[in-house]
Order: C-alpha cells, then structure tokens, then sequence
C-alpha cells in the first residue's frame, strides 16, 4: 500500500462545525492533495464532495471530520468530551508549510518550551527535562507519554504563578495528538489540549487546535488567544524546518534522551507504514529546503 | 492618565501600542478581542466601542482611539518620556516620521494582508501583495542603508521614534508570509540591522514570529576569578 492510500484510510477534521457555510455557499478546502468542497444543506445535514464523489461526515469534537475512504478506521475517542461541566475551545484554524508529522511531533515536544514559549511554558535555567514514560498501547494502538513533568511559568490562561506541570501525551492516529496537563485551578481534573492536523499535502497543513478545560474566569477570547499564542509561536519554527517532511530514519536527524515520545511516533509511524508526510529513505532528496536555512 | 486597549495577541498593528507601551514603562488595562476565528471585533458590542470595526482601539476616559499613528502620537505627548521619540521643536523630524506614519499603512496593507492570508487563509490577490511587500522591504532597506552611512540606526537618526515603532513589526513579520518570494530578511542587512537595534531597546517585548533576543542568563557566564568590567555585557 503507498502512503496516499495508507492515509485515506483516517478521519481529517476540515471545518468548525459552528462555522461550516450553508449551501449554496460552500467552504473550499484540500485534504491530502484533493480539493475538496463543504457546505450544510437547508435540512442541517453537511456533505462534502470530491469532485462527484460524496465523502462520509462525522461531527465531533466541535469539528467537521470526513475521509477519502467509504471504510474508515474508526475515529479516535476522546472520553473527555462527554464531561459537560468542561468548556470546549475550538481555536480556529492555522496553515503552517511543514509535514503535518512535523506539526505532531512539535505539539509532543517539552523540551523547546523555555526557548520558544519562553516564560509562558518554560523559563530558563528551567530547561531541564526529566525520565519520563513513553508505551505504545496495543490495545488502542496508540503512542502514550506519560509521567512527564516541566516548570511552568504560566502554564494555562488561568494560571497566575509558576507551577510544576504534569503532562500525559496521547498519539491515537498519525495526524492528531491530545495532551492532558494539569489544571491549575482544580486539583482532581486535568485540562485536555489537542491539535487536529488536516493534511492540504505532504508538505502543508492546517491546524485545528482544539481545547476541552476547567476554567471559569478567562473569557473566550482569552482562552483562545493564549492557545493561539503558544501555536504561533511553534509555526515559525516548524516552517523553518529542514527538510519539511519527516525524517524516519535515525541517522537524519539524531534524538536526545528528551526526545523519546518522538522517537516512539516516528517508529509507530514506521511501523505502520504511515508515511505521508514522511521521508523513509535518508537518500531520498530533501524538498522545500530553503536555501538560507540548509546553509546554516 | 492611563487607558484600555482592546487588543489581539497575534496583530502586529496591535503589537505597536504594547510594544511602545512596554518601553515607556506605562501600565495599561488590556482587553482581549477574538479576531479571528470570532471576527469579535466586528461584533454589536466592540463596534459601539469603535465604529471603525478594527484592532486595536485605545480608550481613555475621554476619547476613542482606532488608527495605531494617533496611539503612538498620544503615547510619545502624554507620558513623560524622552523627547526623542516624538521630537518636540523639530518640525523637519516631526514631517519625517509622519512620512513614516504613512509608509506604515502600506506595510500592513500588504505584508499584513499577505500574513492574515499565510496564517488564516482570508481572500486576498497573493501576487499583488507579495509584489507590493517586496518593494515596501526594498524601499525601507535602502533607506536604512543611507542612515547608516551617516551613522544612524533608526529611520529618521540616530534615536529611534515612533516611526521606528510604527514600521517595525509588519517588517519584522515579513517571513510569516512565505519563504522563497523575496520576504525573508536574508538579502536587507540593513533591515536586519534595524531589528537588533529595536530588539535592543530596554523594554523591548516579543510576539509570535518575533523573538527576543537570546540573553545570556547568569548560570551561562562563566566569570572566571572576576566578572567583567564592561557595563552592560549581559542583562
């Protein structure tokens, strides 16, 4: 199987369901190179087509999802969204030109958070990221980190102070990933955060950051600017990535001891053969390399 | 006298006022507006605030302020900073920086325009921006190039103003439009130049796709037997 058909095998988030046009307007978007067309009939029912072709829909986690294939793989649960006390963020979305691997993987990474979320999500001389755990759970056949710990200096919009910061990492398909934090106003809950990927290719994507928190003091606004904030942050970075798809190969790009959760993505996703957005052979010439960032 | 700005995390326009603010020193109320995806600046409640229907406004107890220019104006006269930034008895200077006040609006128009698209996919006519974009950078980059010949870092001389604030961030942003049309700050040194002396000025503060510069923290120095005697080496 190559890795277009290996990837149409998965739901792809492609709207907010609060935002999804009414026929006869329609909301064009791509999804793994086709172009495809969203709108909500006058009956409330939403269809997406590719070119004569009617996709299948599915309305979960405020989102629009759909695949390419009439037999998906299930979609990912998300237990947390059923917890109706929660306030449920979907933060819009953010095109970023990088693999949406890439994009995955930097949402699973702690250890960048003093240098580019600095004093948000990590201050120095706090960079320090300690053992943690990462299984690949067979039952679910998911990448799970768990046991992780960072300082925080201004861990969530309601956080006021600095707070140690316990995260659990959950990868349940190639191009989404939810992290579970600490909640800094209650001590027995803990905040979901996710990102949805839409591959537009092998090369772009869009990012649907969705956030499900115990939080009754920050408005709407805030809570999605902060979530924003942090995003846009990452995106310069992952735009100035080389190459822009993802290196599976160890030699091509060379792990720490902090680096474990992805090591585990990348040989899950090795594993399985998703390899859209991926670059498996080290020989394989690297494409979107801008000229001044190779050089360096 | 102080005020409220309505304000949104990811405006380079709205990033002026917090920036200025931030390097004068002056405490304000911040009001966070969803812009996008909630397009709330445009809603019942924030258009009576400011009819105009953008970002950022600033409110103070007598007045309502929506074009960054008029913000940065009042923040140089109204608080009590040093002359330069708003050249008090130097009318030439004065004439200088609104030409620059000006040349603002054309960065947003469009590196602004081609960022919102880049970011959030809104309708523009991309080529014509790029293109437009590329000879704003190629206008302000030869610009900076003759003041450095007379030795100054700043648009209009040697300190900088709020011209200098006003032009800053949309230049700065430039590469968040795209790589490889002639919007990185690869080839304008002088531009390049222009954002170390900004991000060098106490109190300079980042926003996403403008870092800070990296300080060198006390457990990075190795002072050896005696810390150094140069002023200002490290903050």
């Amino acid at each position: 199987m190559n890795a277009l058909d290996q990837a149409k095998q998965y739901w792809y988030p492609v709207g907010m369901l609060d935002s999804i046009p009414t026929y006869p307007d329609v909301r064009q978007t791509r999804l793994l190179g086709m172009a495809i067309n969203l709108s909500r009939k006058q009956d409330g029912k939403i269809i997406v087509t590719h070119k004569s072709e009617n996709w299948l829909v599915k309305e979960a986690y405020d989102h629009l999802w759909t695949s390419p294939s009439q037999t998906p793989k299930q979609l990912f649960d998300v237990p947390e969204a059923d917890e109706k006390d929660r306030r449920f963020v979907p933060c819009g979305v953010v095109r970023v030109r990088c693999s949406p691997l890439r994009a995955v993987e930097n949402f699973l990474d702690i250890a960048h958070f003093p240098f580019v979320h600095t004093d948000i999500l990590g201050s120095e001389p706090h960079t320090e990221v300690a053992p943690y755990s990462v299984d690949i759970d067979d039952d679910k056949d998911e990448v799970i980190a768990t046991k992780v710990k960072f300082f925080q200096p201004q861990a969530a919009k309601s956080a006021s102070d600095g707070i140690i910061t316990d995260y659990v990492y959950r990868v349940p398909s190639p191009m989404n990933a939810i992290l579970y934090k600490t909640c800094p106003s209650r001590d027995d809950v803990q905040d979901v955060i996710a990102i949805f990927v839409q591959p537009i290719d092998e090369e772009t994507c869009d990012v649907w950051p969705w956030m499900a928190l115990y939080d009754d003091d920050s408005t709407m606004a805030e809570m999605i600017e902060f979530q924003q904030l942090i995003f846009l942050q990452d995106r310069s970075v992952l735009e100035n990535q080389v190459p822009t798809k993802l290196p599976l190969d160890p030699k091509m790009e060379i792990p720490t001891r902090a680096d474990l959760t992805s090591i585990a993505y990348r040989r899950w996703l090795k594993r399985r053969g998703a390899l859209y957005g991926a670059l498996l052979n080290p020989t394989e010439k690297p494409s979107g390399a801008s000229n001044s960032v190779a050089a360096e | 006298m102080s005020f409220t700005l309505y304000d949104y995390a990811l405006s380079g326009n709205c990033y002026k006022i917090r920036l200025f603010a931030s390097i004068l020193g002056i405490e304000y109320e911040r009001v966070a507006v969803e812009f996008y995806p909630g397009a709330e600046h445009r809603s019942e409640k924030m258009l009576q605030i400011s009819p105009a229907g953008t970002l950022p406004i600033l409110k103070t107890s007598d007045m309502v302020l929506s074009e960054t220019p008029a913000m940065l104006f009042w923040m140089a006269k109204n608080f009590d900073t040093p002359e330069h930034w708003w050249p008090e008895k130097n009318i030439s200077a004065q004439a200088q920086i609104l030409q620059w006040l000006g040349f603002a609006g054309d960065l947003t128009s469009t590196i602004g325009q081609g960022r919102l698209n880049a970011l959030f996919q809104t309708p523009i006519d991309k080529d014509k921006i790029v293109k437009g974009g590329r000879a704003a950078l190629r206008k302000i980059e030869a610009h900076l190039t003759e003041q450095s010949f007379d030795g100054n870092r700043f648009l209009t001389g040697p300190d900088p103003t709020i011209a200098d604030i006003a032009c800053f961030p949309y230049v700065a942003l430039s590469p968040d439009v795209g790589a490889n049309i002639g919007l990185d700050h690869d080839e304008y040194p002088a531009i390049r130049n222009w954002i170390y002396a900004i991000k060098s000025l106490d109190g300079f503060i980042p926003m996403p796709g403008i870092y800070a510069m990296h300080e060198l923290k006390d457990h990075e120095i190795d002072y050896g037997a005696q810390k150094p005697s140069i002023a200002g080496a490290h903050k």
